[in-house]
């Protein structure tokens, strides 16, 4: 089975689109030459010239602003913010313009683009370039969130997101870009709206994001040498969220914990929660639903204080041991 | 308007300084290029986490500007930010336990390479968003004039900050407020990959000062004595309540933008023509000094760049305990 980074599945994903559909261009700041600041667009100027692959000033509004026009006239923009922090200077165009555009206009205009950038801690980067901000999004009707854990995913979810037609927040791990895995050749789609169960087992339901995906398949294999078997759900896209799997495995397992890498109060793990007590599952339940989240603070530069800010597979484990064992 | 100052004569200066002092705005210069070699060879040796923005070669822009003003002014900088920080006096040892993560750091270990600050000696800090400090520095010329203080605030910024919104924001308000900020941007030819003539399509930055009705000057950024010169001039301007002013320092970054640029966007030939113009070397000459006494001083920096890393190597962690702490007041 041929194997790609996360980084390269993504760049695969963008030539076959770029190749296939003369409406589709990339806007951002270093994306040309430079290739990005990790990398995923490296080459792709070569092959598709300055006029396809634009490197801008450092502008965030302007260029939110610039696919939020492109696309209302036709063109189907893929725009990149250099790190997820960045956004929040093109927040007025994303949340005031972008998902609101088509509402505000009766439902007759279309805004189909991506944006995407690198969010998480994990590089010594520090406060101001490690953020994880997607619960921000999840709050604007109009947009929708997709946050890939997997090669396999980034590139079959990028494409759905380019032919979706509305603004869709496309958010990347700066650790996932060099982690690989099994990415087949062709152009295939992973929709939006469907759920992922990556591991199965009956005695407590992890909803996982992003990079904690794979902490928490580590977790379950040390867990399962005391027998404690993990089902992990990947949501995949927060917005649209399928609840399905989520709850008929928590129907099961009786159990949920919802982990993530984004600050905890406020988070996206709060929503997950709500909507398990709010379902049916909520007569199965056996134990609180909990959240595993980063502390609420922002990301210090120290090593080790980094690393504890955020949910490592320790912190899982040993979340799941209470929540199983009925201690919390 | 813009107003191309004159290349000033260093003699001038020199009798005016005297012999001591010049020296010292040496030995700062030494001492921020052995600062910043240090921590590259921390990095290739794997010592450091995180990345670093290094100013070799734009030294005398961080120690002419600093010079020209007072103890009690304030200071904003940015990411490529060593050298304005230590060229503001600030204590070698404290700067290396933070690029080191400690304890005893400037920021206790929170901020790094990218966000030091020394509030004590009004250094508000570095910042880790492109044009961040710039609104800032708004906020501070406001109450300096509502406090009636004597104080200025300098606000030093790159090339790509300037088409950042929030620079016409600022500019403009301060213009309007008269407020007592010097603009200072250091136009190093390049933002990340991004040169600057493509990036902006007038000339010189300052000429962007007249749009908001401010005086816009272009200084050749590698001569530490018009550096001097025009921020001297903004200050007393805006000392004077006289409003603000947009001063463009024009130099050039050595190095790669950060530690993971291979810098396939220039030309080595370019690297090296600049490489000559090494204000460093510029300024000894204004002073006369031969390449030995040169290099004598160039030792002595890196000697007292390895006190601080011993002091930085035997400083403490930040406890885990203390993780939560400094978040709210
Ligand atoms: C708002 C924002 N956008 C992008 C970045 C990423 N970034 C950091 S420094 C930099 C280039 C800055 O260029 P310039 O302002 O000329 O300063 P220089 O690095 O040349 O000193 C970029 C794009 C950032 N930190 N903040
Ligand atoms: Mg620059």
């Amino acid at each position: 089975m041929r194997e790609l980074s996360y980084a390269e599945a993504l760049r695969e994903c963008l030539r076959q689109v770029m190749r296939e559909d003369p409406d589709v261009f990339m806007i951002g700041e270093d994306i040309g030459v430079y290739g990005g600041a990790f990398g995923v667009s490296a080459g792709l100027i070569d092959e598709f010239g300055p006029d396809r692959i634009i490197d801008t000033p450092i502008s965030e509004a302007g260029i939110a602003g610039a696919c939020i026009g492109a696309a209302l006239t036709g063109m189907r923009p893929v725009g990149e913010i250099q790190f997820m922090d960045f956004v929040t200077l093109s927040m007025e165009q994303l949340v005031l313009q972008a998902a609101k555009i088509r509402f505000m206009f009766g439902g007759k205009a279309r805004v189909p683009f991506v944006l995407r950038m690198p969010a998480g801690s994990g590089t010594g980067a520090a406060a101001q370039h490690s953020e994880s901000l997607e619960a921000w999004f999840v709050h604007v009707p109009g947009l929708k969130v997709v946050m890939p854990s997997t090669p396999h995913d980034a590139k079959g979810l990028l494409r759905a997101a380019i032919y979706d037609d509305n603004p869709v927040i496309f958010v990347e791990h700066k650790l996932l870009y060099k982690t690989r895995g099994h990415v087949p050749e062709d152009a295939y789609t992973v929709p939006l709206g469907e759920s992922k169960t990556v591991r199965e087992g009956k005695d407590l339901t992890v909803v996982a994001t992003s990079i904690m995906v794979s902490r928490a398949l580590e977790a379950a294999d040390l867990l399962a040498e005391e027998g404690i078997e993990l089902e992990i759900i990947d949501p995949r896209t927060l917005v649209p969220l399928d609840m399905e799997p989520i709850v008929a495995s928590v129907k099961k397992t009786g159990r949920a914990l919802v982990v993530h890498e984004a600050v905890k109060t406020g988070g996206f793990g709060g929503e997950v929660a709500s909507r398990i007590v709010e379902s049916e599952a909520f007569d199965y339940l056996e134990a609180p639903v909990r959240r595993l989240a980063g502390l609420d603070m922002p990301i210090p530069y120290n090593r080790t204080l980094e690393y504890h800010a955020v949910p490592q597979v320790e912190n899982i484990v040993a979340e799941a041991r209470r929540l199983v064992g009925g201690v919390y | 308007m813009t107003d191309q100052t004159q290349a000033p004569d260093p003699q001038t200066y020199l009798q005016q300084w005297g012999h001591e002092p010049a020296v010292e705005l040496l030995k700062r210069m030494l001492l921020i290029r052995a600062f910043e070699e240090k921590a590259e060879e921390l990095y290739a040796l794997g010592k450091l986490h995180g990345t670093m923005h290094l100013s070799i070669g734009q030294e005398a822009s961080a120690v002419g500007a600093s010079f020209a003003l007072k103890r009690g002014d304030y200071l904003l900088n940015h990411h490529r930010g060593h050298g304005h920080c230590l060229a503001w006096g600030s204590d070698v040892d404290l700067m290396m336990a933070e690029f080191l993560g400690k304890a005893t750091g400037y920021c206790r270990g929170r901020g790094g390479s990218m966000h030091i600050a020394n509030i004590e000696a009004n250094n508000l800090g570095a910042n880790g968003i492109v044009g961040g400090g710039i609104p800032i520095a708004v906020g501070v010329g406001l109450s300096i004039k509502m406090r009636q203080t004597d104080q200025v605030v300098i606000v030093i910024f790159g090339d790509g900050a300037a088409n950042e919104g929030a620079f016409h924001e600022s500019l403009n308000m301060a213009s309007i407020w008269d407020l007592p900020i010097i603009f200072y941007c250091e136009n190093n030819q390049y933002a990340m990959s991004m040169p600057v003539r493509r990036a902006i399509n007038i000339e010189h930055i300052s000429q962007r000062a007249c749009s908001y009705g401010i005086p816009g000057v272009t200084v050749d950024g590698n001569d530490l004595f018009a550096v001097y010169q025009a921020v001297k001039d903004a200050a007393e301007r805006a000392r004077a309540g006289r409003g603000p002013t947009l001063v463009e320092a024009v130099t050039y970054r050595w190095r790669g933008h950060s530690k993971s640029d291979r810098q396939a966007y220039r030309k080595r030939e370019e690297v090296k023509a600049w490489q000559k113009k090494d204000p460093i070397r510029r300024y000894a000459q204004a002073l006369a000094l031969d390449d030995q006494e040169l290099e004598n001083l160039r030792a002595q920096a890196r000697e007292r760049i390895e006190q601080a890393l011993a002091f930085a190597e035997s400083s403490p962690e930040p406890e885990v305990s203390t993780i939560l702490e400094g978040i709210y007041a």
